[in-house]
């Protein structure tokens, strides 16, 4: 630790970084644009200048930027030096010089960096009589909007977009005070992680085009902490309301996740709460017919259908919340209650949670993985399944360049310095994949091949760290790649192993395993992440119940079947599913979103979605976090569980009678369930008073309180209470920090923005105050050294006239919620199948003509990508977009030309 | 005693001044053009709506009493999509024609806004607008900031340069 003086007073401080950073974990309103807290120091805004002075008795001092200074012992600077003060706000007039006038309609207005730094500055009055420069828009997709006028020049949205998240189609144009940030022409940004320039971006340059549509400022919603839904990494939200519509989702900094960034499946994904596919009210089909019923109605019907009966089955859901999961579970008996997944999803979680408790290797956060310095991919495309990890694999190539400027002593905050030195060296990251991914072109090594072949390469990655590991006959060629990938992993300091759900192979998920344990035996601590499918995949893994076929082997027999959160045709085939329905007669379905279940079951009734609920998700790392309701829904939505009461009242069961509020839910489910015990940890119990108050869920700026409704009634409605946490749905109660896992939104006096979340760390870019919020729930085995899988899958060999159907995902329109949101819907692509150009040729596929795919048991007429990735003899099928859902992969299939052309695109052939 | 008689004699020769109360409602009370009476929304010199639905009226609001929500026309001109003050709320400060950006909103010298309901205090954007600027002839928020609206392209603002062009290589 250094001891560093800040306007005379001196202060400890870590030599490894800059005064700019000190000066802000040390709470001062120091002004700058250019620096990220996740991207470090360019020194290009002048923003952030001090005085420094040399010593005690220096009395002149020097003018620098507080963010290209080291931290190192003895530093002095000066924040408040008049000399200093006068640069910063001469600085800011500057910039001020083209500004556009226009914060009135600008959307960043009242959480603009631009607008707090001006302030702080104290600059008000243009002097500067000359023309301002402007610049025509570009359209940029349905994300992002632009108005380049407001533009400062600070370089920000370029490196994140460029340096940071490796997109290429967005740069900087033209010289001088001229240049420009955009596309080389119009068009949607290419880089999944573009809605981060929302955020990155200081000014209104670059603000969210979605919320555009029902504009609001962020004084005026109502937010809560939230966690999102859309793949299984569990990124933390900052979802805001107003009238009863999610008006948009921010970043919710946790350190140990998602940092400061989120995908844009996740950001953009909200508007499937507002989507008019919504179930409102309580359906009751009679003779086919669904009609809308009122709350006792629907009540009524489900006491003729529960009522006395004794074989009730349930169906969860992997992405209801645990608390969901389990009033169901208490409902109909935990004999009765069914996971909801198929049965090779289920095997396959059951198998990593068996792995990630046996083997001796951290399932790792974000963050951790941010940090690893040799990575194997065995089977994954990140990006397309679980998001926000490629953008952290894309920092974890970083880390191994860094030894080389850390030996030229290039500090690593000192961001272009080090980008400058390292230029395009990268650390080890092999991708071993069925075909392309985002990532490829930061990957040391690609090996494209069928999944057996993948789990063998994982096996021959082991057997080469560990001869006591299962032997696997290979090519030279993957002999020689195997080697090198063992080589890298052992020389690394933190190496990591991926694997997961997406490819849906037991062998890879095995080789995976003993790659880490062979790492162990020769003495590295590996990591070892698996990728889920949904947001609560892993909790409802933890929970331990039988997959949909012992349900469907169950439903024969049972009086009713009700159906958690869950569209049974996402994870079963048409026919089955038609099956499913053809025996079972009552069936209950809770839930949000028309779906096929929905529109089949007796009876259904509105589930609140994560927006109009509370409850408790795990994610893949085995976190397990607390996310809150942000607003009161209308009608008769209420939470799942809250309807599952309800229904457990008509079959008077003792033990929810006792449920009245969620943490009743919480202990109840701790107290039966083990291995999820932690969910307590996950955030503070309802109960908690902060001086005597709750925590706000308003800013204290909120406006129209007593106009809002006036329109309906003139007297204000009381706030609505919430008994479920210590949050209140008003603008009144605690004025201060909350604990981390109770932040609804970043500010601080003087800071609107998203900077604000400076404030809200122990360190900047480190964990919350309290700690970052999340309860780990699976820890590592210990290294006994015995348990390595022996069951070395064959090596894959094509077919004739069948073809090896793989999944691909894609991140738009693979997830089942966010596709209900329109921009994520305009940007999704439609099913298609990729196979490789000689394959094409021996089936006669042109590319953009219709193939007929049929495997397992279905077949769907899609759109033909020949793609040169593809290994010969396989074909990816894109899963997840309608109608290509619900199918088992990888499977053999057959492909053909389609034979009658269809109109209005692919559809499913009878 | 003594000053008994001289209050009479004060009232009397009162009596006898020029009188100031006026016989309202019959007669009009004179309030100069900058009281705060009843708030109007007011229209730019070229007859579009002014306010820009900016939210900053709603903010400064001390009793929260205006609502409004944004919207856009196809051009990209901001506007109120519904404006609500619920008067009978308001406690006719200022606060709101003093925060807002455009001379939109206004307070006027117009006291008689008695109801016997409570609800009937509540305007709409349609109560609210009148036709012409108010107190400020000049004013157009929409000359002045740099975004295209409708009729305006970029550049065209006041003391705008025409857009960049960016293949030029002119230092
Ligand atoms: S667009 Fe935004 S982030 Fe990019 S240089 Fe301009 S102000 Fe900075
Ligand atoms: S990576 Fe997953 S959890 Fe994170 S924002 Fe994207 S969809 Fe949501
Ligand atoms: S006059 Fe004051 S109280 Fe009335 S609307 Fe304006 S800001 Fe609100
Ligand atoms: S401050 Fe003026 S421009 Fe802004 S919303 Fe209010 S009336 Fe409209
Ligand atoms: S923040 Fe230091 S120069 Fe930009």
């Amino acid at each position: 630790m250094a001891t560093v003086y800040i306007d005379d007073k001196p202060y400890t401080a870590d030599p490894a970084q800059n005064m700019l950073f000190t000066s802000l974990t040390l709470g001062f309103n120091l002004p700058y644009f250019c620096w990220h807290p996740a991207m470090g120091s360019v020194g290009a805004c002048r923003q952030c200048a001090v005085k420094q002075f040399r010593d005690e008795n220096d009395t002149r001092g020097k003018l620098v930027m507080a963010c290209m200074t080291p931290a190192a012992d003895g530093t002095r600077i000066a924040i408040h030096d008049p000399d200093a003060t006068k640069f910063r706000a001469g600085v800011i007039e500057g910039l001020m010089t083209n500004h556009p006038h226009d914060c009135p309609v600008c959307d960043e207005g009242g959480e603009c960096h631009l607008q707090d730094m001006t302030v702080m500055t104290g600059h008000d009055y243009r002097r500067y009589p000359y023309d301002k420069r402007t610049f025509r828009n570009q359209y940029l997709g349905p994300f992002v909007n632009q108005e380049m006028n407001r533009c400062i020049q600070c370089y920000r949205c370029v490196r994140f977009y460029r340096e940071y998240a490796g997109g290429r189609d967005f740069n900087s144009f033209a010289l001088r005070d001229l240049v420009f940030f955009g596309r080389h022409k119009d068009g949607v940004l290419e880089n999944e992680f573009s809605g981060n320039l929302v955020e990155v971006c200081p000014t209104g340059v670059f603000t969210d085009a979605t919320l555009k549509h029902h504009y609001t400022r962020k004084w005026d919603l109502q937010f809560a902490p939230s966690i999102c839904t859309h793949c299984g990494l569990g990124c933390n939200t900052s979802p805001g309301e107003r009238y009863g519509m999610l008006r948009r989702i921010v970043n919710r900094y946790n350190g140990e996740v998602n940092g400061y960034f989120l995908c844009d499946r996740g950001r953009y994904g909200y508007e499937c709460v507002n989507s008019p596919q919504r179930i409102r009210q309580p359906l009751l089909r009679r003779e086919g017919v669904a009609q809308p019923v009122s709350r006792a109605e629907a009540l009524r019907a489900a006491r003729e259908l529960l009522a006395g009966k004794q074989n009730v089955i349930g169906i969860g859901s992997p992405r209801a919340s645990l608390e969901a999961n389990f009033a169901l579970r208490t409902l109909v008996g935990p004999d009765h209650f069914f996971a909801g997944m198929a049965d090779d999803e289920h095997r396959l979680l059951t198998k990593m949670i068996q792995v990630l408790r046996s083997t001796p290797a951290r399932t790792p956060s974000l963050r951790e993985i941010e940090q690893c310095d040799a990575v194997l991919v065995l089977g994954e495309d990140p990006t397309n399944f679980a998001p926000r990890l490629a953008l952290a694999l894309r920092q974890s190539v970083r880390q191994q360049p860094f030894a080389a400027t850390d030996k030229m002593r290039i500090p690593r905050w000192l961001d272009h310095a080090v980008r400058e030195a390292v230029q395009d060296d990268k650390g080890p990251l092999f991708i071993a994949s069925t075909h392309a991914t985002r990532l490829d072109d930061i990957a040391a090594r690609t090996f494209r091949a069928a999944p057996t072949d993948i789990a063998r390469l994982g096996f021959a990655v082991a057997r080469a760290l560990d001869t006591s590991a299962p032997a696997t006959s290979m090519s030279g060629e993957a002999v020689a790649l195997a080697a090198q990938i063992a080589q890298a992993l052992k020389t690394a300091h933190r190496p990591l192993i991926i694997a997961g759900g997406g490819l849906n192979s037991e062998s890879v998920i095995e080789a995976a395993a003993n790659v880490a344990r062979a790492l162990d035996t020769v003495g590295k601590e590996a990591r070892l992440s698996f990728t889920v499918p949904e947001c609560n995949s892993m909790g409802l893994a933890l929970m331990g119940a039988a997959p949909l076929s012992a349900a469907f082997a169950a439903v024969k027999d049972a009086d009713a079947v009700i159906v958690l959160e869950n569209d049974l045709g996402r994870h079963m085939p048409q026919p089955a599913l038609r099956e499913f329905f053809e025996r079972a007669f009552h069936v209950i379905a809770l839930d949000c979103l028309t779906n096929a279940t929905t529109e089949r079951a007796e009876l259904v009734l509105p589930a609140g979605t994560f927006a109009e609920s509370d409850g408790t998700l795990v994610s893949s790392e085995g976190r397990a976090q607390r996310f809150f309701q942000v607003f009161v829904p209308s009608g008769d939505i209420q939470e799942s569980w809250r309807w599952l009461c309800d229904l457990g009242a008509l079959r008077e069961n003792s033990e929810m009678a006792d449920w009245k509020e969620l943490d009743d839910v919480i202990i109840a489910l701790s107290n039966a369930i083990p291995a999820l015990a932690g969910i307590v940890n996950a955030a503070p119990f309802s109960g908690l008073r902060l001086a005597g108050e709750k925590v706000p869920r308003e800013p204290h700026r909120y406006s129209g309180r007593t106009a809002m409704h006036a329109n309906i009634n003139v007297s204000e409605p009381k706030p609505p209470d919430d008994p479920d946490s210590p949050l209140s749905f008003s603008m009144e109660g605690f004025p201060d920090q909350p604990p981390s896992a109770l932040i609804p939104f970043f500010w601080t006096p003087g800071w609107n923005s998203i900077q604000s979340t400076n404030f809200y760390q122990k360190e900047i870019a480190g964990p919350l105050r309290g700690g970052d919020p999340g309860a780990r729930l699976i820890e590592s085995g210990a290294s006994d050294g015995s348990g390595y899988f022996i069951r070395v899958p064959q090596a894959f060999a094509p077919r004739e006239g069948e073809w090896l159907v793989v999944p691909a995902y894609h991140i738009f329109g693979s997830d089942e919620q966010s596709l209900h949101s329109a921009a994520i819907a305009e940007v999704a692509p439609k099913p298609y199948i990729a196979m490789n150009p000689e394959d094409a040729v021996l089936l006669a596929l042109r590319p953009e003509s219709l193939a007929e795919v049929k495997v397992d048991g279905s077949s769907y007429r899609v759109q033909v990508r020949v793609r040169p990735d593809m290994p010969k003899g396989i074909a990816a099928l894109l899963v997840g977009v309608p109608p290509v859902v619900g199918v088992h992969l990888p499977a053999w299939g057959t492909l053909q030309p389609a034979q009658l052309p269809v109109e209005g695109g692919p559809e499913r052939a009878a | 005693m003594l000053s008994i008689i001289r209050t009479l004699w004060d009232v009397f020769l009162h009596a006898f001044r020029k009188r100031v109360t006026i016989q309202y409602p019959e007669q009009k009370a004179y309030l100069s053009a900058r009281y705060r009476g009843r708030i109007i929304l007011s229209r730019d010199p070229e007859g579009g709506e002014r306010c820009v639905a900016c939210y900053l009226c709603a903010v400064a609001c001390p009793v929260d009493c205006i609502a409004l929500q944004a919207t856009e026309d196809s051009t990209g001109r901001r506007y109120p999509e519904f404006f609500r003050i619920n008067f009978s709320r308001c406690i006719f400060c200022g606060y709101c024609e003093e925060a807002c950006p455009t001379y939109a909103i206004q307070l006027t010298p117009d006291i008689e806004m008695g109801e016997y309901s409570r609800q009937n205090m509540v305007y709409e954007k349609e109560h609210l607008l009148i036709s012409g600027p108010g107190k400020y002839p000049d004013y157009n928020f929409w000359r002045v900031a740099g975004v295209k609206i409708g009729g305006k392209d970029k550049g065209q603002a006041e003391r705008e340069a025409p857009p960049t062009d960016l293949r030029s290589l002119l230092p």
